[in-house]
């Protein structure tokens, strides 16, 4: 993985001193709370019901077992033991105090971290496909260029105060796992007829209260342009976009009404006049490249043969490797998800000491690295199949081993209720619920690929607009309602779900939820996934189900 | 009145003059974007220097021909959140190569001195929230940097 220069450690340390001033000057009184706002926001740092927030990036995901170990050690020093991964890839603590957390980011600097631009107004973390470098379906590893983003979006002096949040996406395999047609740049690695690789590039996507897909604003752009090509859409949005109302300021509302046709042309005059000046040199592609080189995988890793005996004798084992892990690229290895949806913990949270356990687990068994995933777990990647049991049984003994990963059990949920201002309806009892009312891991594993996404209001933190279904806390006169939608998608064939019908009352969310995929079942064709099943025979029989029985 | 001005405190004397104030017959002074288009002759003869002072969301276009031997143009920021200005010094000094002062004036936070040095800006108003050492010790908030702008 990429390893700081000396530049990038004298930034952030720099970074740390100038938030400590900041943080001082607060409580001092010489900044108002408007003010201390806007910076501490530069710097992950929100103030929540309960208490501050802290959001810690996690650069495209990939973080090393001494990061971890730093975040373990946070968790347990600065915080309640556990934190929070997110669905960009980052990392979040629930209770830091507001005067430790320069302390906390001075801590994270030793290890190469920091929160710089986890939220505000400003180009946010870069996020990428979890399984980048290791996966069969891959054009090209996106990682050098999510890097080459990392250093070009961080305290870039021109963007650091947009109309609103500017989120960048890259996926560089043909099966899109990073969400970027739901991100205001989306990025996909492309090969184009002369068998270049090149940039797709999507504009306009989010999600929120309004959830757009992404447009292509150019089919296909030189590498060597990315950043010249990045610069001109930023900097167009950054003099176009609308600042008189926080809900119209995203990129995508600008290009719903202008039209795409009207800002890809501004982007177009602007990039002409700019992009040479900021051409990526084939050398600084490369010498970037070299930092994500893979590791030193066994060449025969294939041939041992315990791994199927133990496949064959233990049936737990084999659907954990069936549900949790997936092809490698070379033969022998697998990538192992780790499950951070237990039925009984919130989803996406973690543990100090299981923390320290993935850090041990990823040096003995994936080259010291783990990634988080845009679904709020982890993944390590590079695990020799004879490894594989040992890790397993490690895992279980830590519930870090839910064999749920892509079912309708591997839910994404945001705090809710529970822990935020701003929600109208719980989401992490609802979650429970359903992981109850899915214990059953046979049919589980038989409902096969559904994901369910709940967000406690419409600011759609967890994508419910984009899950096979999504989940929306609602109010009706001071009670919990949830309002479903189906069929939505964040992948490939991005789809915003439809809205089955009125809301259902806090008692019945489950019951309608197990009614829906019922429905499923008795719909479905042979091996037909649910998010096709919608799509043949559309809202209508789940809608009859749902509402006949309520 | 001091200013910031080439990484130094500096005694400064430029006046603004609002649209509704007459135009005094010498003296520097700044007017409004719309101000200079309209009376752009008049201004011209006058015995002082004339610069314009541009809000955010004042378009650069306008005023591209008048650029060159302009002594200042001042960026109006109006509230500290509102980065067009960091596009407006950027453009300003690459895409219509003025040369002359660019002056930050108006509601923005001396944490935001760097960015806007960086971007151009090489002169800043001063203020009870923005005193003379803290402003200049921002300029160097940070000594390295991962992309190319202005400065
Ligand atoms: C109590 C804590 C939280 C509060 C108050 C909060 C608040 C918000 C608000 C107001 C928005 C809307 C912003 C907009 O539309 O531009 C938002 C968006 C978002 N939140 Fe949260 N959030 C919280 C926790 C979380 C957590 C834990 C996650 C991770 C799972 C998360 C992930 C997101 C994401 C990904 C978006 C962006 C959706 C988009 O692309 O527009 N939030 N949040
Ligand atoms: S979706 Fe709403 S309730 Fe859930 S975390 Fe976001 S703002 Fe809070």
């Amino acid at each position: 993985m990429y390893q700081y220069t000396q530049d990038d450690q004298t930034l952030i340390d720099e970074r740390v001193a100038q938030f400590r001033g900041q943080t001082e000057r607060f409580l001092k009184g010489e900044l108002d709370a408007d003010q201390f706002r806007a910076l501490r926001l530069m710097n992950g740092l929100y103030i929540q019901t309960h208490a501050p927030m802290l959001r810690v990036a996690g650069p495209y995901g990939l973080l090393s077992s001494r990061q971890l170990r730093k975040l373990a050690e946070i968790a347990r020093n600065y915080d309640k033991g556990y934190c929070h991964f997110t669905t960009r890839q980052n990392i979040q603590y629930n209770w830091p105090k507001l005067e430790e957390v320069p302390d906390i980011l001075a801590e994270l600097a030793e290890v190469q971290m920091h929160a710089i631009q986890t939220s505000g107004n400003c180009m946010r973390n870069t996020t990428t496909d979890p399984l980048s470098g290791v996966c069969k379906d891959e054009i090209e590893d996106p990682r050098p260029y999510c890097e080459i983003i990392r250093q070009w979006t961080t305290l870039h002096p021109e963007f650091a105060f947009l109309p609103r949040k500017f989120k960048i996406a890259v996926s560089g395999a043909l099966h899109d796992r990073a969400a970027t047609q739901f991100h205001d740049i989306g990025l996909h690695l492309v090969k184009n007829d002369a068998g270049e690789v090149g940039f797709k590039v999507f504009v306009g996507g989010g999600l929120g209260r309004t959830p757009v897909i992404g447009q292509v604003i150019r089919p296909f752009l030189e590498k060597k342009h990315l950043l010249s090509y990045l610069e001109a859409i930023v900097r167009i949005y950054n003099l176009f976009g609308r600042r008189d109302n926080k809900y119209k300021a995203r990129i995508k509302i600008l290009v719903k009404e202008e039209g795409l046709d009207k800002v890809a042309e501004l982007v177009e005059q602007e990039w002409q006049s700019n992009k040479d000046s900021l051409e990526l040199s084939n050398e600084r592609i490369e010498s970037i490249k070299a930092q994500f080189a893979p590791p030193d995988h066994e060449t025969s890793a294939d041939l041992d043969g315990s791994f199927h005996k133990r496949l064959q004798e233990n049936p737990a084992f084999a659907t954990w490797v069936q549900q949790n892990t997936v092809d490698h690229r070379v033969p022998g290895y697998r990538a192992a998800f780790i499950s951070l949806k237990a039925p009984d913990a919130p989803p996406g949270d973690i543990t100090d000491t299981q923390l320290d356990l993935v850090a041990d687990l990823a040096d003995r068994f994936s080259f010291g690295e783990v990634r988080s995933t845009h679904r709020q777990n982890l993944v390590l990647t590079d695990v020799k199949q004879t490894d594989l049991f040992t890790l397993w049984q490690e895992l279980g003994a830590a519930k870090l081993a839910t064999p749920n990963i892509g079912t309708a059990t591997d839910i994404i949920c945001c705090p809710g209720l529970d822990f935020c201002s701003l929600a109208n309806a719980g989401s992490i009892g609802i979650t429970r619920e359903i992981n109850q009312a899915l214990d059953d891991l046979d049919y589980l594993h038989d409902l096969g690929d559904i994901k369910i996404n709940i967000s406690g209001c419409m600011n759609g933190c967890a994508h419910q607009s984009v899950g096979h279904i999504g989940i929306l806390g609602v109010d009706k006169k001071g009670e919990e309602w949830y309002q479903i939608t189906l069929g939505g998608s964040s992948e490939n064939e991005a789809a915003i779900g439809d809205r089955l019908g009125p809301a259902v009352a806090k008692d019945q969310i489950t019951r309608a939820i197990q009614d829906i995929l019922d429905v499923y079942i008795k719909q479905r064709q042979e091996d037909e996934s649910f998010l096709n099943t919608v799509k043949r025979v559309g809202i209508t029989p789940f809608k009859e189900q749902v509402y006949a029985n309520h | 009145m001091q200013i910031i001005k080439d990484k130094k405190i500096t005694e400064d004397h430029w006046q603004f003059v609002a649209d509704d104030q007459d135009i005094p017959q010498a003296g520097d002074i700044t007017v409004s974007m719309s101000r200079w288009l309209n009376d752009k002759d008049a201004l011209v003869r006058r015995g002082g220097r004339t610069g314009i002072r541009i809000r955010s969301t004042d378009q650069l276009e306008g005023i591209a021909g008048d650029l060159a031997g302009m002594p200042l143009v001042e960026l109006d920021i109006a509230m500290f959140g509102d980065g067009r200005s960091f596009s407006q010094a950027w453009l300003l000094r690459n895409r219509y190569h003025y040369r002359g002062e660019i002056r930050a004036v108006g509601n923005y936070l001396i944490d935001q001195i760097f960015y806007l040095h960086r971007t151009g800006v090489d002169a800043f108003q001063l203020d009870e929230s923005r005193k003379p050492e803290a402003a200049l010790a921002a300029l160097n908030d940070f000594s390295v940097a991962y992309q190319p702008s202005v400065n």
